[in-house]
């Protein structure tokens, strides 16, 4: 917020005056920082979101990492091992974010181990072909993009900031994704199938990103009042066709909807029905993946344990020794500078010595 | 240039770099920490990058990748060893980026025909071996588990250090410095890591330097199979 509302909310001495003020802030567009007082939902709504995110670029690694040996050529790989070091970097970064709402990535991950956060239903479809990967970068990631670049004006500032990098980053594998797949269209007959294949498999559940009609979305409405959304569902998913349509036709690529045409009327394109059932069954643990996906972080997670282990008692032996070295010094000035052999400070290095190692076997 | 580079050399240098990015780039979703997921991979990276141009130095990198049988590369045993857990490939970054920092430091210097590429690709392994430093550190002197840890990885891929120092033609450098200060390196950071150094044969027998003819370990030849495959599976096909 601003100075003159940081005064403001300074000055105010209830609930209600702080939510006035918070409320004006968002009115009036501005950011709101870790600082700032916070309605308890409009916390608990971004924690939950932001998890879920970070939770999705970590997942999300999965599904494309299973191509990393095989990638046909290197220059691919190259490009598919790059994007997979991004997206555990946008982990990283929206694990921070969601950090400064006095959340911790620790406690997000077990949350995410246990099943109590979700992750992004889209990830647990599997990557069967090499094509595969090129229809996540156009169409998942594009996807993506679509719902996240609003997300760079989100209400909430540290988001928002994660999210400019992040949206410049996915706008560069997008672009890649859709430059493999037209590599492959314009390729050999059993490409061009291979390309057209994974569009057929991944283009709903890349509809299913935007989360559930208007009228069935839980949380939507309350999210547009706060400016954490900034635009609808459905409004965003019909966005998002009216792109990909002209963009399939340049790849040489159909979408698999017989419903799909342009509506002079809307000035937008109509298309078919999603699937719901399907979409809720995923997102309730069904899906093709979801065991796989989680089973899989779950071990990394687990067989890493010791790793962690190792490093924290690492560090606390280092701050021991560098504690130690530190008295030490002090002892031989004060040495210096006075009598030698004062049972006062014999006795305080004992105490240190003893709370060091303590620490040390800890 | 092309035609100026010793191809041996090359190959040498640059299946050593391929192999082990691919070797690094199993661990992506499978590691201890994020932060591991960003330096595992950022590491597979850089190498990648070098066996890149190195290859590109002696024909066309993907003929060279993808259509190579396993008795035709010529990287080192140990970069071709399974990830193991993470002490495993530690001990093995360890071994490798202080063997590589001395080697591009070396070829750097000398202003021969890898004088371009080992300036590059120098810095980049600098990082690496400070990243294996680290690591070695923190496991052999972190919990008892980790210590063991390291040292059982330590000592399982000592029988593989040999041969590196083994002269690789067209590389002109003095092999039995480059051995002295690889193993004072390594001593130094083992020592400090609360570990010593592993006991057993570094040379001799069939395997020292056997990496560098087309001899390779088993495993190798189930992870050409693995990175391969859809490139075999489309002769011709640009991707």
């Amino acid at each position: 917020m601003t100075g003159v509302t940081a005064t403001a909310t300074a000055a105010a001495g209830t609930d209600a005056s702080y939510l006035a003020v918070f409320d004006a802030a968002v009115a009036a567009d501005e950011r709101i920082e870790p600082r700032d007082w916070m309605p308890e939902e409009y916390r608990s709504t971004l924690v939950r979101q932001m998890a879920q995110h970070a939770h999705s670029e970590i997942i999300g690694m999965q599904p494309e990492a299973n191509w990393i040996t095989r990638a046909p050529s290197l220059r691919r790989k190259a490009i598919l091992m790059a994007k997979v070091q991004d997206e555990a970097g946008h982990g990283l970064y929206l694990y921070s974010a969601a950090e400064t709402l006095g959340t911790s990535r620790d406690d997000l991950l077990d949350k995410l181990h246990s099943g109590r956060q979700k992750y992004s239903s889209i990830f647990n479809y599997p990557t069967l072909t090499w094509a595969d990967v090129g229809a996540i970068g156009w169409l998942v990631d594009g996807a993506a993009i679509t719902n996240q670049v609003p997300l760079c004006r989100c209400s909430y500032g540290p988001y928002a900031r994660a999210m400019v990098r992040v949206c410049k980053e996915e706008s560069f594998h997008q672009r890649q994704g859709y430059e493999l797949l037209l590599a492959l269209s314009r390729g050999t007959p059993e490409q061009h199938a291979m390309a057209q294949d994974a569009v057929d498999r991944w283009w709903w559940p890349s509809l299913m990103m935007f989360g559930p009609p208007d009228d069935e979305s839980a949380h939507s409405a309350q999210s547009m009042i706060w400016k954490i959304k900034r635009h609808s569902n459905d409004e965003l998913r019909q966005r998002f066709v009216d792109i990909a349509v002209g963009q399939a036709e340049s790849l040489g690529l159909t979408l698999p909807d017989p419903d799909l045409r342009w509506n002079e009327e809307r000035g937008h394109h109509d298309f078919g029905a999603i699937d719901w059932t399907e979409f809720w069954e995923v997102l309730k643990g069904n899906g093709p993946c979801n065991e796989q996906r989680l089973t899989q972080r779950r071990r990394a997670h687990e067989e890493g344990a010791w790793v962690r282990d190792a490093a924290a008692a690492y560090a606390t032996k280092q701050q021991g020794r560098q504690e130690q070295q530190e008295r030490q010094e002090r002892q031989e000035q004060q040495g210096r500078s006075s009598e030698p052999g004062q049972p006062g400070q014999q006795k305080q290095h004992g105490q240190h010595g003893q709370h060091a190692n303590g620490e040390a076997t800890a | 240039m092309t035609a100026t580079v010793p191809a041996q050399a090359a190959l040498a240098l640059g299946d050593d770099a391929l192999v082990l990015s691919h070797r690094l780039g199993e661990w992506a979703g499978h590691a201890p920490v994020l932060e591991e997921e960003v330096a595992l991979a950022n590491i597979a990276l850089d190498l990648l990058g070098q066996a890149r141009l190195l290859l590109s130095l002696v024909g066309d990198e993907d003929e060279l990748a993808y259509l190579r049988e396993e008795r035709a590369f010529r990287n080192l045993q140990l970069v071709e060893q399974p990830n193991g857990d993470f002490a495993h490939t530690i001990a093995r970054q360890l071994y490798f980026s202080t063997y590589q920092h001395l080697l591009y430091g070396e070829l750097a210097a000398g202003g021969g025909e890898f004088a371009p590429v080992a300036a590059k690709a120098v810095k980049e392994v600098e990082y690496h071996r400070d990243h294996a430093e680290q690591w070695t550190l923190r496991l052999g002197d972190g919990t008892e588990e980790s210590h063991g840890r390291m040292r059982r990885a330590g000592e399982a891929l000592w029988r593989f250090t040999g041969e590196m120092f083994q002269p690789v033609p067209g590389l002109d450098l003095d092999w039995g410095e480059l051995e002295a200060r690889w193993t004072a390196s390594v001593t130094s950071i083992l020592g400090r890591a609360t570990l010593t150094v592993p006991e057993g044969p570094r040379t001799g027998g069939w395997a020292a330097g056997a990496g560098r003819q087309g001899l390779h370990t088993e495993p190798f030849g189930r992870m050409l199979a693995e990175m391969q495959h859809l490139h075999r599976s489309h002769p011709g096909a640009s991707w």
